[in-house]
């Protein structure tokens, strides 16, 4: 006897006490749609998780030009210029996994405008800050490359500063004095609300490196092309470690540095990485301590099941051993039996789970994503269960005597 | 002597019950040859159950030797009697024990999945096995559908469908009518007149008179093997409508 047809008589048997069947692989069904939703809901929130953190900058170096010591005071972090433009640009060109190195410079002054005045960061920046920090440009442009080559007066701002200065009405075109220098604004950022910190990033003001550097700073700076930190964009947050050292040794290269404490400080967001996974490695672990117990509960129902059917159907067994099955072949019966039972739930629970993910994903704006191994592993996991209850079952039916089974009211 | 189709030799079976030693069988020498129709008889308690038993290779005995055709299947074990039973060995039962919510066709190929018979040829002898038995118009039936008569022809058609060596049939009449009782009597003189080797376990001294040879247990022990001229199932039947029908005339 062939598995095949083994599978047809399991596949009859299981029809003829139809309700039963349902009612047994009801514990499977919800068992494997609960842990499918539960872990695509848990796929779903840890994406919308890494899309925040992406517009935070979780793959976003900070590279700080350090205070050096001079004569044992040590300047502020920032104030002694080592880095320049061209290290930002040897970042971008030589470390392959950079997306974009941002050199930027701050400043600080106060905005007027009318009757107004407003103190936001001023930052002197190049256009490869839009990318390095995903900034969009709502209304107005960028700068030009004649803008950022002859230190124009022009402004990017941000959208507290235009609430502040302008209110509902239209920033662009308009002239503000920076430190009373006139300035007109050409641009507006898109909103980014507030860091983790709870700091407000959209209280920001760009303008040229040149023109900060030049018109406002009033710093000493050692290098025409000064600069006071490298925003460095990495393509995979995964290779933030290796572009880290990368990033070190080239610059103390590039520094002719060889102390142990170089005069530049690059720091992440690796922090709050570690702090998102390790939220998600307990969010994990509860799903599958919910999923296991449901599962298992499915399970017992099986073997439960299993052996009412094993104990109503004696007399079956007797005379399919008395014509000839061996007691191998009543094992095997049974198991594919409570295999099939649980191959078959799993595959109801699996469309189920699909149809309430996406209901959930429509109707409640959940962010739902069901990946590849979990429809493997719940539906493979399903059938292990069935061999694994079912297998006491169908013992003790191929252990049954023939003449006792016979007999058996 | 021609090889019998089956011989015990030596017997025994002994059962421990509640911690007595109990013998059930005590020392059965038999040998049935090919042809023969053999009633088994004795009141309940006397071994005839448990030598049908282990006739049919359902049961290995505690002492002694059986011989199915020639060859010793006394030791052999779960697996291998259950080859011997699917090769050699058709049975009937007193519940016909057909499986429910199965057509007929498919109660009677039973045996020859448990086989290596490929299908197409399983439908063919089960079909066969079915028009013998008169259901030919039946196959598609579910044995709930069938009357009591019919189920035990269907039985009957699958105790015959791998060509085996020996019938068994146990108390075949016991849960069926008088008329229906006969007429499946009258099939099985018909299946020993075409050939076959038939063992039938009955307590109906009626029942065994349509053998040709009687075995009578008592307490363990065979005390009787007689051979005897057959009585004829078709005229008894004949005998029995005939009487009914002078009943209701009166």
């Amino acid at each position: 006897m062939n598995s095949l047809t083994l599978l047809n008589v399991a596949a009859v048997a299981l029809r003829v006490n139809l309700l039963r069947s349902i009612l047994t692989m009801l514990g499977i069904i919800i068992g494997v749609a609960a842990v499918i939703i539960m872990l695509a809901l848990g796929a779903g929130a840890r994406y919308d998780v890494d899309q925040q953190i992406k517009s935070l900058g979780g793959n976003v170096f900070v590279v700080f030009a350090r205070g050096r010591f001079m004569g044992g005071a040590r300047e502020a972090s920032g104030s002694s210029q080592g880095l320049t433009e061209m290290d930002a640009l040897a970042i971008e060109q030589q470390i392959p996994q950079v997306n974009v190195a941002a050199p930027t410079l701050r400043a600080s002054g106060q905005l007027i405008y009318g009757n107004l005045n407003w103190a936001p960061e001023i930052h002197g920046v190049d256009n490869r800050i839009y990318a390095a920090q995903s900034w969009q440009v709502v209304e107005g442009r960028t700068f030009s490359d004649t803008e950022l080559n002859t230190a124009a007066r022009v402004a990017v701002i941000g959208q507290t500063v235009k609430r502040e200065l302008f209110g509902a009405g239209d920033a662009l075109g308009q002239t503000v004095r920076v430190n009373k220098m006139p300035v007109t604004i050409i641009g507006v950022l898109n909103s980014k609300g507030q860091n983790t910190q709870g700091n407000d990033q959209d209280d920001l003001i760009f303008m040229p490196l040149d023109t900060v550097r030049k018109r406002i700073a009033g710093m000493t700076l050692s290098s025409p092309k000064a600069i006071r930190a490298i925003i460095v964009q990495v393509e995979d947050e995964r290779d933030m470690a290796d572009v880290e050292q990368q990033m070190d040794s080239l610059l103390r290269q590039r520094l002719r540095s060889s102390d142990s404490e170089p005069p530049f400080r690059i720091r992440n967001l690796s922090e709050m990485i570690a702090t998102r996974s390790e939220t998600m490695q307990i969010f994990n672990g509860l799903l599958a301590a919910v999923a296991s117990v449901s599962l298992l509960v499915g399970g017992i129902g099986i073997m439960n099941i299993m052996l009412v059917s094993v104990t109503e159907r004696t007399r079956e067994i007797g005379l399919r051993m008395a014509v000839g099955a061996e007691p191998k072949v009543i094992m095997k019966q049974f198991l594919i039996e409570a295999v099939l039972l649980c191959g078959l739930g799993g595959a109801i629970g699996l469309a189920l789970a699909v149809a309430v993910s996406l209901s959930l994903q429509y109707f409640a704006g959940f962010t739902a994503i069901i990946e590849l191994y979990v429809v493997l592993m719940s539906v493979g996991f399903s059938c292990l269960i069935g061999i694994f209850f079912g297998y006491y079952p169908a013992t003790k039916a191929a252990g049954l005597q023939p003449i006792d089974a016979l007999r058996y009211e | 002597m021609a090889t019998a189709v089956i011989a015990t030799r030596a017997l025994e079976k002994h059962y421990q019950m509640g911690g007595q030693h109990l013998r059930a069988l005590k020392g059965i020498d038999v040998s049935i040859a090919a042809g023969e129709f053999v009633a088994v008889m004795g009141p309940s308690g006397s071994g005839k159950s448990t030598f049908m038993n282990l006739l049919g290779c359902l049961d290995s005995p505690s002492l002694g030797q059986i011989l199915l055709q020639g060859e010793d299947v006394t030791t052999l074990s779960a697996a291998q009697l259950a080859r011997v039973r699917n090769k050699y060995i058709g049975f009937v039962f007193q519940q016909f024990n057909l499986l429910p919510r199965t057509t007929a066709l498919d109660n009677v190929m039973l045996p020859l999945l448990y086989s290596t018979t490929p299908k197409h040829q399983a439908i063919s002898r089960a079909t066969e096995c079915l028009q013998l038995v008169g259901l030919a118009q039946r196959m598609d039936h579910h044995p709930s559908q069938l009357s009591g008569g019919q189920q035990q022809r269907v039985a009957i058609a699958r105790a015959l469908v791998n060509q085996p060596a020996l019938l068994l049939a146990d108390e075949p009449t016991g849960a069926l009518d008088t008329e229906t009782g006969l007429e499946i009597m009258q099939l099985f003189q018909q299946l020993h007149q075409q050939g076959k080797t038939i063992v039938l376990v009955t307590h109906e001294p009626d029942i065994a008179a349509f053998a040709s040879r009687q075995l009578m247990f008592r307490d363990g022990e065979l005390i009787g093997d007689k051979g005897s001229q057959p009585q004829s199932a078709a005229a008894a039947l004949q005998h029995f409508r005939q009487q009914r029908l002078a009943e209701t005339a009166t």
